[in-house]
């Protein structure tokens, strides 16, 4: 792991109404890491990638991305820095075919509004980088199959080609195995440790098996606060988080 | 795959086309003395068309509804009847393009404000902009008011000396309208099927999602108001030749509500199901008019009737007839992802519709 640092959040808060969702939370991300954020339904994960993302802008505190501050950018700004996401809900345009979907995320590199009318040969570039970002996540067979007609699972590979299409240095990635079968979760598993050596991401995981897998770092949140946070070895032996959250998994996690 | 549709569409569409340009050649057999009527009325089912096809880019494509569309229509119409002189017909070569910029210039003012409001705001803000022209026309000295403006002449199509259209001859004025309606139904079928249309229709499905994919999504949306504005305009250039006058009717939402229903009728975001459904609702509107007094209720009705059984209007009567859908329902859920696939292959390769 490198030490360089992309992503830093000091005393990150924000508040909906008397709710406090994410509480004082200092974050930070180094460049080639996967950091996982785990915690109990609640405890202000989402609401954390939300604010990395720039999708709703915190009551207090500020999210540093290569030391410049996302405050006051719009989430077109903030995707165009590098700040690439997926979200929880599948996410993904219906209508429009596998490839079709990734090449509209490809296409951003084109550059202002007039991006679309840009000449074949561009075009060409566009297509071949959707379908090698489609074979990245093994999705070359289902290029041309409505997004609607694909299976849930291969409509969550998609989202996260769509996030790689648009050559982000950092993936923010919400959940990407929420409610897949074991093998689908073994596969994506799979193609997020192969992507590590290009790519920095956030996750945010249920899947234990896959987190401690993956994971170079983890910070484990709890009510909006940051229970404990450092290298994937001391938060699995953590008291303090084995109290906390994994002692429901206890049997799970030494498995 | 979207914007892609059966052969049959394409077939259907042509021969409709040839039917309505052949319009000459049988119109006095069948009308016999009412031929010239029938021959303007065809004519206006022309230019309402191409209104209802330039609603469809914002209504079907990008999914803004607008209620005020009917503003850029008689801002064509007004555009054409203020700038014409009033003893001598004007060039379509000056014409066209001052109406286009007029109606491109207050599209991006109009747009510039609205199109960041979505839903029932976007409706509410295009209604109130229609009103506010409706009544600063219709109580405007220099527009004549409720009156509105007549056109002594309409304007000349021609090179030097030589007339190219004679846009007086009811018959190339008809021409004329078709070969416009045919150049802004191309146009729509190139816009829907470039990467630009794909930028739109993501809008569509999900704006929120564009936007995290890095998308501008208000700049997409404000080019699609003004393109759809400057065709209406268009549209409304032509009826306000074909009438000889512009009037506040023109401008106000009846004609927008209108226009939706035709929308409807047809089937929104076909491009060419919006052309159908102008002609459909011109043709009910003729025959109830001339049943009863109370037409209204007829049309209403129709349109209730028309939402209830044709959820995607005409156009989706064509595109999936009952007895195709009927086979698709029987087939298990299961089996879906197989048949579209199939479907996909199938239509990938040609390029068809």
């Amino acid at each position: 792991m490198q030490d360089k640092t992309i992503l830093a959040t000091h005393g990150l808060t924000r508040r909906f109404g008397g709710l406090v969702a994410v509480n004082e939370v200092d974050f930070d991300v180094a460049s080639n890491e996967i950091h996982a954020i785990l915690g109990p339904n609640g405890a202000g994960k989402s609401t954390l990638i939300n604010l990395l993302s720039g999708e709703i802008p915190p009551s207090e505190g500020e999210v540093l991305y290569r030391g410049q501050s996302i405050q006051g950018k719009s989430m077109r700004q903030i995707a165009r820095m590098g700040i690439g996401r997926s979200h929880q809900k599948t996410n993904i345009f219906p209508r429009l075919s596998c490839l079709q979907n990734c090449e509209l995320a490809a296409r951003i590199h084109m550059g202002g509004v007039f991006g679309s009318w840009r000449s074949r040969l561009r075009a060409h570039a566009v297509s071949e980088r959707a379908m090698e970002m489609l074979e990245t996540c093994r999705l070359t067979h289902r290029a041309y199959i409505p997004a609607a007609a694909m299976s849930y699972g291969e409509q969550r590979q998609l989202q996260i080609a769509m996030v790689l299409a648009t050559a982000p240095s950092l993936m923010l990635l919400d959940e990407p195995m929420a409610g897949m079968g074991r093998e689908e979760t073994a596969q994506v598993t799979e193609l997020l440790a192969s992507l590590t050596d290009r790519y920095t991401l956030v996750l945010i995981e249920h899947d234990m098996d896959s987190v401690f897998r993956l994971a170079d770092r983890i910070t484990v949140m709890v009510d909006g606060s940051v229970l404990e946070s450092g290298p994937t070895e001391q938060i699995r032996t953590s008291e303090k988080v084995r109290d906390v959250y994994l002692g429901r998994h206890d049997e799970e996690v030494t498995a | 795959m979207l914007h892609r549709y059966p052969k049959r569409v394409a077939i259907i569409m042509l021969i409709l086309t040839a039917l309505v340009a052949a319009f000459p050649l049988w119109g006095e057999a069948v009308f016999g003395t009412q031929a010239n009527f029938m021959l303007e009325k065809l004519t206006l089912m022309l230019i309402l068309a191409l209104f209802a096809m330039s609603l469809d880019l914002l209504v079907g494509i990008v999914g803004l509804v607008s209620l005020g569309h009917a503003l850029f229509f008689g801002l064509g119409a007004y555009t054409l009847a203020l700038a014409s002189p009033d003893f001598s017909p004007a060039s379509m070569w000056w014409m066209l393009p001052l109406v286009m910029g007029v109606s491109a210039s207050i599209g991006l003012f109009i747009g510039v404000l609205v199109i960041r409001t979505k839903g029932i705001f976007f409706i509410m803000t295009t209604l109130a902009f229609g009103q506010m022209l409706y009544y600063f026309i219709s109580t405007s000295q220099f527009a004549g008011g409720t009156d509105g403006v007549f056109i002594m002449f309409r304007p000349s199509l021609a090179i030097g000396e030589r007339t190219l259209v004679d846009l007086d001859n009811p018959y190339s004025f008809f021409y004329f309208c078709l070969g416009m309606l045919l150049i802004g139904y191309f146009f729509l079928r190139w816009l829907t099927r470039s990467y630009f249309g794909q930028v739109l229709d993501g809008i569509h499905d999900n704006e929120h999602r564009m936007q995290a994919l890095g998308y501008a999504t208000s700049g997409y949306k404000l080019i699609a108001f003004v393109i759809a504005g400057v065709m209406a305009a268009i549209a409304g250039m032509l009826a306000a030749m074909q009438y000889g006058f512009a009037n506040p009717a023109q401008l106000g939402w009846h004609t927008s509500g209108e226009v939706l229903m035709m929308l409807i009728l047809g089937g929104m975001g076909t491009i060419f199901g919006p052309i159908l459904g102008a002609f459909a609702y011109e043709i009910l509107l003729f025959i109830y008019e001339h049943a009863t007094t109370h037409w209204p209720i007829l049309m209403g009705l129709t349109i209730i009737a028309a939402v209830l059984v044709l959820p995607r209007g005409i156009a989706g009567l064509i595109i999936a007839p009952p007895w195709q859908r009927k086979r698709n329902n029987d087939d298990a859920p299961a089996a879906k992802k197989e048949q579209a696939s199939e479907a996909v292959q199938s239509t990938t390769p040609r390029k068809e519709g």
